[in-house]
């Protein structure tokens, strides 16, 4: 029996096709993450001016709803907002207030008094900013700062923008995706995003340990255990970061042989294209996924990801309140006044 | 309700699995026993029920459902659920240990009164196997059974210890008590929500492996082989099960098993988009499994189909997927999810109706299910053509249904339970 | 009633004059507004004798009916390659109306820096303005209904016509 829940891109979209919310990439069209790119491009520029701010969001009111502490993700989405000339308030909810699910509708009832405009809402548990966007008063735009295993759609569209910023497109790429992808919502949704965006291959490597079962047939992608394979010929080598309680939890016998077979050095990265580029979401662990030489080499993009994340921040900020206001206003129309 | 003397229930298409019975007749029902089932019985004085265009099925057994007791955590109460029961067709319910947990005769006391008083349904307690389902210290199952118990069970809590569990094992044997087992490794199940397949990978759910089910019941059957205890398996869930228990069932074991109706309808697909009324435990598992699980109750290899009634109150879904809590209302919905799999032709007609009465019966080792003359009468008149919505008839406490919206086959119109009136449509 | 590219030219022509007649030896910097202006902009460029330096603003992030309307589809990155602090710029747009979009380009470029001055040279005025802003130099003037609007189209050939569009209470 077919139920209908609703899929993910019925909750994010509007009816006419326009970006609500931003809660994952999967189920998006191959136009609307180009839209997203190329409006970050736009975004890019305001941090190069005297005043690194445009009005577009001004009176607007953004809350950064982080029930799993980030600094890092929480400031590039501050700094983002503030761009936008909206006004910020971070609050951190401690994981113990909102074991229970009652207690997360209530905080978020209790912060509709605020007249949030936008809620940003990082969570450890898959599917809580999907439950958040159905739960919120309508015109208030959720963006996923990441959610359990499910989703980061940001870092991931900061990754595209990267990715598109160096190789001036997404065909015939290859692409491998390093590590610890079981556990890693960025991988779930880089994946999307380079199948979504016309990439040749996505690779996964890692033991099986660390990749998720029937990811081929799940996610689309080709499964490799060994470097030297994955690699050949890839024009993109993205490495994940490997949490230390891996070790405690039986998945990994010790960071050491970790990083002999799948750890990223210039040996194995001769496997790769001579042009590859090594991307990072950070932080990086050097010498576990990742070896200094490679990690601070030529062929590190790791640093320039920050300055894009900001803009891609933004643009996805701007294009969700923007579907909420043409939703509310279904009077919209593509003639401007002049 | 009060008892009627005197019951004809005229002209109705009475299908009784268990005796192979399947004709337009009447039934006569006099002091709670069903008396006659014939053609154009006579039955001077006696109220009249007009089944003409309806089935007269036995009432339901439902090996499966979790009441709700007080600081059981679940909506409801015993009266309200045995009700839902009693509209659902039910007439004999099998109440899980870990409403109490039922492991003090007062908890079974209790939970016999409280039926008793409603009336609605015969509800039959399932004792704990070990004292607070701590799978540590043996409960006091002859007191138990004595009490009123039918079966000795965990309700999913793990034995971790197989020395325990061997010895509970030897104990309930020892007084020929029957064992409901869960089977589910509860390291391999640590942290998960649902089945560990292409979906929860897509959806980064923390996964629940098939294997985790398959490597208990593997150790489960091997103990009751070694200690001889009659065995019931619940809520089997995997294709990778079904060997394991056609293989003990050929060793001749005294072996049966369940399915809940959900799995029979439902697979890992119905969580997309993070569906949490379709949370439950164990997980809802692949197309292929779902298709396995069909093809073993048609065959006998699981013998029951239960409701694994989980009766919650609205905020318990009311939270991001991985926090819900698992469990679906089923008492609503178990007689037109049966009716529904043999209109899609998943099963047999005669299969799909025994496998909710004289089968359920069998498992627990009772008296039910059948329709059967000088036996006490417990049965259910229900227009099968007819269909509705089930929101505006809902009746359990718990809403939590991914079916509360849909259109489903079947309206019960009157269920008798052990001779009374336990419900009546208006 | 439509303008051929004959038509758009002459009109150009005679702006360039004007702007060569204004500014003198020291062209100004020419800034065209995303998508039209930008068209004239660079055609006012190729018929100035000196070359002036070139940019384009996209002011989607600066429109002031951001909620109403919402963000335009796609959003072209803003391009001054030159220095603003100082700049004698001559703002450059197609169409100029009620004189939000020009509010929202000068809003834009003064986050860039402090220019010296701004000059505002359109194609066609439509009138209807809601702001105080007027052209400096005008290709032609029009008096249009409110239903009416002019539109440019090219980049090459540049030719424009009149098109109706439904009355909307807010304009």
């Amino acid at each position: 029996m077919t139920l209908a829940p609703p899929p993910s891109s019925r909750v994010q979209l509007t009816d006419d096709g326009k970006l609500r919310h931003f809660l994952s990439v999967e189920h998006l069209s191959r136009s609307l993450l180009e839209d997203i790119l190329d409006t970050a491009a736009s975004f890019v520029d305001v941090g190069g001016r005297a005043i690194k701010k445009v009005p577009l969001l001004r009176g607007k009111t953004v809350v950064n709803l982080f029930f799993e502490s980030s600094t890092r993700t929480r400031s590039t989405f501050e700094l983002a907002a503030k761009r936008l000339s909206a006004d910020v308030l971070n609050l951190d909810i401690a994981k113990s207030a909102t074991s229970k699910g009652e207690t997360l509708l209530d905080t978020l009832r209790n912060l509709e008094a605020m007249a949030a405009d936008m809620f940003v809402v990082r969570h450890q548990d898959s599917g809580a900013p999907f439950f958040i966007a159905n739960e919120v008063t309508p015109g208030v735009a959720v963006i996923n700062a990441g959610d359990g295993r499910h989703a980061h759609p940001t870092q991931a569209m900061l990754d595209m923008y990267t990715i598109r910023h160096y190789k001036g497109g997404f065909a015939g790429l290859r692409v491998a995706i390093v590590g610890d992808v079981l556990h890693s919502r960025v991988a779930r949704s880089q994946v999307h995003a380079l199948n979504i965006l016309g990439a040749e291959e996505v690779r996964l490597i890692g033991p099986r340990t660390l990749l998720p079962v029937a990811a081929a047939e799940s996610l689309g992608v080709t499964v490799c255990h060994d470097m030297t394979q994955g690699l050949k010929d890839v024009d993109v080598v993205i490495m994940l970061r490997l949490q230390k309680e891996r070790m405690d939890s039986a998945f990994l016998p010790s960071e050491a042989e970790f990083f002999r077979l799948y750890g990223l050095n210039n040996e194995k990265l001769r496997h790769a294209k001579p042009d590859a580029i090594v991307m990072h979401p950070g932080p990086i662990n050097r010498g576990v996924e990742i070896a200094s030489e490679v990690a601070d080499g030529p062929r590190s993009v790791i640093l320039n990801q920050v300055t894009f994340g900001i803009a891609v921040r933004m643009a996805v900020m701007s294009m969700a309140i923007s579907g909420q206001e043409s939703s509310q206003n279904p009077e919209q129309g593509d003639q401007h006044g002049r | 309700m009060a008892a009627k003397a005197h019951l004809l229930i005229r002209k109705g298409r009475v299908i009784d699995p268990a005796s192979g019975r399947d004709e337009v007749a009447d039934l006569l029902v006099e002091d709670g026993r069903l008396v006659r089932i014939g053609a154009s019985l006579d039955a001077p004085g006696a109220d009249i029920v007009d089944a003409d265009g309806q089935w007269v099925i036995p009432g339901l057994v439902d090996a499966c459902v979790h009441l709700s007791l007080p600081d059981s955590g679940r909506a409801g109460d015993v009266t309200s659920e045995t009700r839902a029961a009693a509209a659902g067709g039910i007439t004999h319910l099998a109440a899980q240990p870990d409403c109490g947990p039922v492991d003090s005769t007062a908890v079974v006391r209790l939970i016999r009164e409280q039926a008793g008083q409603a009336g609605f349904a015969r509800v039959l307690p399932v004792a704990a196997l070990t004292q607070d389902l701590d799978g540590v210290q043996l409960a006091e199952m002859a007191t138990l059974a004595r009490a009123g118990c039918i079966a000795v069970g965990q309700a999913g809590a793990p034995v971790a210890d197989a020395l325990v569990l061997k010895r509970g094992l030897e104990y309930a044997a020892t007084f020929d008590l029957p064992v409901m087992f869960r089977p589910q490794d509860a390291a391999l199940a640590a942290g998960g929500c649902a089945h560990e397949g292409p979906v929860a990978t897509r959806l980064g759910l923390p996964g629940i492996p098939a294997v985790a089910e398959s490597v208990e019941l593997a150790r489960d059957l091997l103990l009751v082989e070694a200690t001889g205890v009659r065995a019931h398996f619940q809520q089997i869930s995997s294709r990778e099960s079904l060997p394991l228990l056609r293989a003990a069932k050929a060793r001749g074991l005294p072996v049966t098993a369940d399915v809940s109706v959900h799995h029979l309808l439902l697979d890992e697909s119905a969580l997309e988009g993070f569906n949490s009324h379709c949370h439950v435990i164990p997980p809802l598992r692949g197309a292929a499994d779902r298709e396995a699980l069909l093809a073993a109750v048609a065959d006998g290899t699981i013998d029951a189909v239960c409701s694994q009634h989980q009766p919650a109150g609205s905020f318990s879904k009311t939270a991001p997927f991985p926090a819900t809590r698992p469990g679906i209302s089923g008492l609503d919905t178990l007689l037109p999810l049966m009716l529904k799999l043999v209109d899609d032709g998943a099963l047999p007609l005669h299969r799909a109706l025994e496998a909710v009465t004289a089968a359920p019966a069998r498992c627990l080792g009772i008296q039910a299910g059948h329709l059967e003359a000088g036996r006490p009468a417990s049965l259910c008149v229900l227009a099968a053509a007819e269909s509705r919505t089930l929101s505006s008839h809902w009746l359990s406490a718990g809403r939590n249904s991914p079916w509360l919206h849909s259109r489903l086959p079947g309206a019960v119109k009157l269920t008798v339970c052990q001779g009374k009136v336990s419900w009546l449509s208006d | 009633m439509r303008w051929n590219e004959a038509e758009i030219e002459a009109r150009l022509t005679a702006m360039a004059e004007r702007v060569a007649a204004d500014y003198g030896e020291a062209p100004p910097a020419l800034v065209g507004i995303q998508s039209g202006g930008a068209w004239v902009a660079e055609a006012l460029n190729a018929r100035l004798a000196t070359a002036a330096p070139l940019g384009s603003l996209d002011v989607s992030f600066y429109r002031d009916d951001f909620d109403t309307r919402g963000l335009k589809r796609t959003v072209k990155p803003s391009d001054l390659p030159f220095e603003v602090d100082g700049a004698h710029l001559l703002l450059v747009d197609d169409v100029l109306m009620t004189g939000r979009t020009i509010r929202a380009a000068m809003n834009e470029l003064f986050d860039y820096g402090r220019p010296a001055s701004i000059r505002l040279a359109v194609l066609f005025d439509i009138g209807h303005r809601e702001l105080p802003i007027r052209p400096d130099i005008c290709g032609e003037t029009l008096a249009l209904p409110p239903h009416q609007r002019v539109e440019l189209r090219g980049p090459a050939p540049l030719v424009a016509e009149v098109i109706e569009i439904p009355v909307k209470a807010d304009e």
